[in-house]
This record gives C-alpha cells, structure tokens and sequence, in this order.
C-alpha cells in the first residue's frame, strides 16, 4: 500500500501540466487558511505511514520472538511486565525507585548544563578560530585530532580530574558536544560576505559590537547546525556516561535493569531515549528557525 | 584656500607573492566642499579601488588622502559608503539598519527621541518612512537603495561616498533614484563621490566628471567641469547644448582616446 503511494507520487508531476484546471482547482485550495479537509488529509498523509510501519515491526518483532527459546522478550510481554513505567512516567517511590520521565529529566539537566557550556564556550572559540587566520592555523590541527576521540575515552581523564561522577558526566557531555559548534561557527564567521565587514568597519563598531551585532547574526545558520549536531551528540554520550558513573539518570537505568535482567523494562527506556533525543533535536531546529528568519535571504 | 578633500599623489598596487601590479598611478585630485564630482572610467580601472582608498577601506601604497588637511587611512562615519549591493543587513528592519548607524555614531550625543527624529528624517529623505517595518527581503532592490543612502546620510558624514549605487538598478529606477540623490544634494550641500560607468549619470549629476585612464596604472586623464545650473531637469537637458557638448567630450574620451581593450589584462 505504502510503495503504491509512492508511485503514484512519482507519476503524477509528469501528466500534470497536460490538466491545466486541476491545477488551479489545487492552488485556490491551498489559499483558504482554515479548511478542515485539508488539514485532516494532510495529518493523515503525515501520521498513517510512520501507524503502519510500526504496527509491521510490531507485528514481526511478536512473532520472531514468541517461541519459548527466544532470548527477547516480545511487545506483549513488554507490556504487561513493565506496564508501570509506560503509563506512569511520574511516579516517585522513594529513592531508587523512580519514574522514567524522572530519570530522563535527571539526564537531561546534566545535558543541559553540559551543552549549554559548550554553545558559549564553542561559538566563541570558533568565532576566534573563524576570526582569526593565525588561531586557524594553531587550534584548527588540535580540533581535528580532539574531535575524533571518542565521549567515552575522556570519562576516565574526567573522573581523574572531578574527583566525582557528576561533574565527570557533565564534562563528557561539554568535550563531545563542543567540537561540531566550534567547526559549524567557525565556518559561518569565515564566510561572513565582505560587504558586512566594511559596514562594520565604516561604522567603526569595536570587536565586541561587531560580535554581537554582525558576527553572531550573520553565521547564526551555521551555528544552529552545529548545535543541532552537538545536542544529538551530547545525547548519545549521556547515555553512555551515566551507565558508567551511576546516579539517577536513564543510563544507569538501563544499565541497572540489565543486572537485574529486567529486559522489558530496557526496551521502555530505549524508547524513552529516543523520544527525548527527537525532541532535543527539533527543539534546536525550532529555536535556529525562529532565531535565523529572514538571515539567508538576499 | 585650501582643499576640503586633497587626494595627493596616490599610487596603489597590489602585491601577489612576488608578483606587484600596479592599479593606480599619481592620482592628483583635490574637490571642494559641498561639490558633487563624478569618476567615470572603463571596468577595472580602478576607480573602485580609488572609492575604497577614500574610504579608508584599503591602504594606499604612497601617498596620501586628506579631509580637512588631516591624513585619513583607516574607515570612518565621517566618509560614509553607499554600496553596489546596498550592504544592509537582512536580520535588520530598515529602521534597525539605520539605527545601528545612528547609535553608533551619536549614542552619546544625541538622546533616544533625538535619534528616532533623527532616523525618521532620514528615511523621510528618501521617501522611505513607510517601509520602516521591512525587512531589506522584503522590499525591491530600488528601495534598498534609498535605505542604503539613508543610513549613510544618518551618519551625517563630511563626505558621501557612493559606490556605483545604481549599477544593479533597472533605467526607469534608476532614474528615480539620481533624482533624489540631485534633490538630497541640493537641500544638504553635502560633499559627494560617485563611482559610476554611465556617462548621461556622470554628466546630470555632477559639478565636475573625472575620466580615468585604464590600467594598469590607471590615472586620472581628464577632469571636465559641467557648467549647468542646477536645478537640473533631465527632459529639458536632453537637448541642452552645454549637456550635449559635456556627454560628448566624456563620450570622446572614453570611446576615442582610451578605449577599453578587452585583451589588455
């Protein structure tokens, strides 16, 4: 049903421009603001292929692992055995024994404190990089090398330094996701049009000015995307981190549940993570959209 | 008397490695204040490099610019630019634009409803008060024009320097625009520089056309006074003698004397 969709989508634009009335009826459609048709088609074009390609998984995910000698658990087991942690994402039973929204949150302050360290820290070394072609030259090598370690090599080097695992964690997150915000910016400031800079220049606006008032502006796009990146970096690193340093976060969650062979119970959180990190995501990509209207047009 | 700007024995060329080439030979040139001069010469000439250096935007290699007797070698409000491609800032409303200028230049002298006044005059100068709200994407490239003027006459520069401000612009805009650059002239009196390669705009607009030879080492050629009354109406100049007699001598020596060789380079 799903590939006779895209078919269609991919036959029609060719005999289209041979209806020219269809066509019009289309766009004078398209001009009323509050049509509920068209806004329920729209939804349902939106929702109805993500509602089928999930029941699908479901479904052979249930039948894969249903035999008796399966080493995973199926979606119906999951969701009676850990029926508590899906419809309670609240509740708060002393210590230890959490709800998972709980959890994420935990996880998510440290991503916030983490990352929001690096965005400061990484716009400005990379307007300095993109600045400056003498800075380019020495930091540019000791970035290249620096972004490719892995989040989880530094933990041990933090650990070492912090002396304690939340901080650690949080330092994690910063070294992981600084890196792309650095190089994203730096790009943006480098390519700054000439015409900015002389406006600048006429209007002599002091190095301070001229960040705030054209520097960050100009390469705001190319700074979103480094933050895009960065958050979803920095998502995957907490994860990885907090399994490793313990606390109450959704890492050592899963980390716990596997000790406790609590298999259902990982396969909620996964989902938990994969949501938060998909919000994380269009979160960045909404702010950059708000921040950056109206910046790329001539 | 002496000169308000004194362009005095300017060379200019570009090094490439080891590789030097000259742009711009004993540029000798002075003007005097509120007068509207004209640089008109074949592309690549120079003439834009010798807006520049005015500006203070590049250095000169000898020589020297002075405004008021003092040397100027580095950029300046007082030496405002309007450029080719207006240069405003797309993140900006018009009126932010412009006032990123004013605050800039009279943050300390002037009090936030001086300014806005301030502002306001300026973009009413232009007749582009109503605009105030848009942003530069939203308005047509000869309206970004006159924002562009605008923002340079806010900074109430001693010298308005413009960067062939209507090359981008279709004729009928176009002719808009040298109007309202004849009337802000005439109500201010401001000194004034235009880069241009249209010789009908040299002619219409200026007190003085200063031809340039062409490169390398470029230098002035010619410099031809433009004796008509102002204000000027360009119907009735179409067919005046002196108009017909001025375009044909910058015409002369554009097209006759130092034609432009296109494999000179």
């Amino acid at each position: 049903m799903s590939i006779q969709a895209i078919e269609d989508s991919k036959v029609k634009p060719f005999p289209a421009p041979a209806k020219p009335a269809e066509v019009i009826a289309f766009t004078a459609r398209a001009r009323r603001r509050f049509d509920p048709a068209a806004i329920a088609s729209k939804l349902a074009s939106t929702l109805v292929p993500p509602v089928i390609v999930i029941t699908i998984m479901l479904v052979v995910w249930q039948v894969a692992c249903s035999s008796p000698t399966a080493s995973l658990p199926p979606p119906s087991q999951v969701w009676n055995e850990a029926y508590d942690l899906i419809a309670h994402p609240f509740f708060d039973n002393g210590p230890q024994d959490i709800g998972l929204a709980w959890r994420v949150l935990m996880s998510l302050q440290r991503v916030a404190m983490g990352f929001g360290l690096a965005a400061i820290v990484g716009v400005a070394l990379g307007a300095l990089v993109g600045q400056s072609i003498w800075a380019m030259r020495g930091l540019d090598p000791v970035f290249q090398i620096l972004r490719t370690v892995p989040p989880l090599a530094w933990l041990p080097l933090s650990l070492a330094a912090f002396r304690d695992s939340s901080p650690s964690a949080i330092f994690v997150i910063f070294i992981t996701s600084i890196w792309p915000i650095i190089i994203n910016t730096a790009v943006g400031v480098r390519n700054i049009p000439d015409d900015y800079r002389n406006v600048a220049r006429i209007l002599r606006l002091n190095q301070f000015e001229f960040f705030v008032k054209i520097m960050v502006p100009a390469a705001a796009p190319y700074i979103f995307t480094g933050l895009r990146i960065g958050i979803g970096l920095s998502w995957l690193a907490i994860v990885a981190a907090e399994m490793l340093t313990g606390g109450v976060g959704i890492g050592f969650f899963i980390w716990d549940a596997w000790n406790s062979s609590r298999l259902p119970d990982i396969i909620v959180a996964l989902a938990y993570i994969g949501v938060t990190g998909f919000c994380l995501d269009r979160l960045v990509a909404a702010v950059g959209a708000f921040v950056t209207r109206g910046t790329t047009a001539k | 008397m002496t000169a308000y700007l004194k362009l005095d024995h300017i060379d200019k060329s570009f090094a490439r490695g080891t590789q030097v080439s000259d742009v711009l030979k004993d540029i000798r040139l002075t003007i005097d204040k509120g007068e509207f001069v004209s640089i008109i010469g074949h592309s690549g000439c120079g003439k834009s490099t010798l807006l520049n250096l005015i500006a203070g935007l590049t250095k000169v290699s000898a020589g020297a610019v002075l405004l008021e007797d003092k040397e100027v070698d580095s950029p300046g409000p007082e030496r405002a630019v309007v450029f080719q491609n207006h240069s405003l800032l797309p993140w900006l409303t018009v009126y932010e634009n412009i006032n990123l200028a004013v605050t800039k230049v009279f943050g300390r002298s002037k009090s936030r409803a001086e300014r806005h006044d301030w502002i306001m005059r300026n973009l009413d100068l232009v007749q582009m008060a109503h605009a105030k709200d848009k942003r530069p994407a939203e308005i047509s490239g000869g309206m970004k024009q006159r924002v562009g003027i605008a923002r340079a006459l806010a900074m109430e520069p001693k010298i308005l320097l413009l960067d062939e401000p209507f090359g981008a612009l279709d004729a009928l805009t176009r002719a808009h625009l040298q109007d309202a650059v004849m009337d802000i002239h005439s109500r201010l009196g401001s000194t004034t520089i235009m880069i241009t390669h249209d010789v009908d705009e040299a002619v219409l607009l200026s007190d003085r056309i200063v031809m340039m030879t062409n490169g390398p080492a470029a230098t002035i050629g010619e410099v031809l006074a433009v004796p008509l009354a102002r204000p000027r109406r360009r119907i009735e100049l179409s067919s005046d003698r002196t108009f017909l007699r001025c375009r044909e001598a910058v015409l002369k020596f554009l097209y006759e004397r130092h034609r432009f060789v296109e494999a000179a380079e």
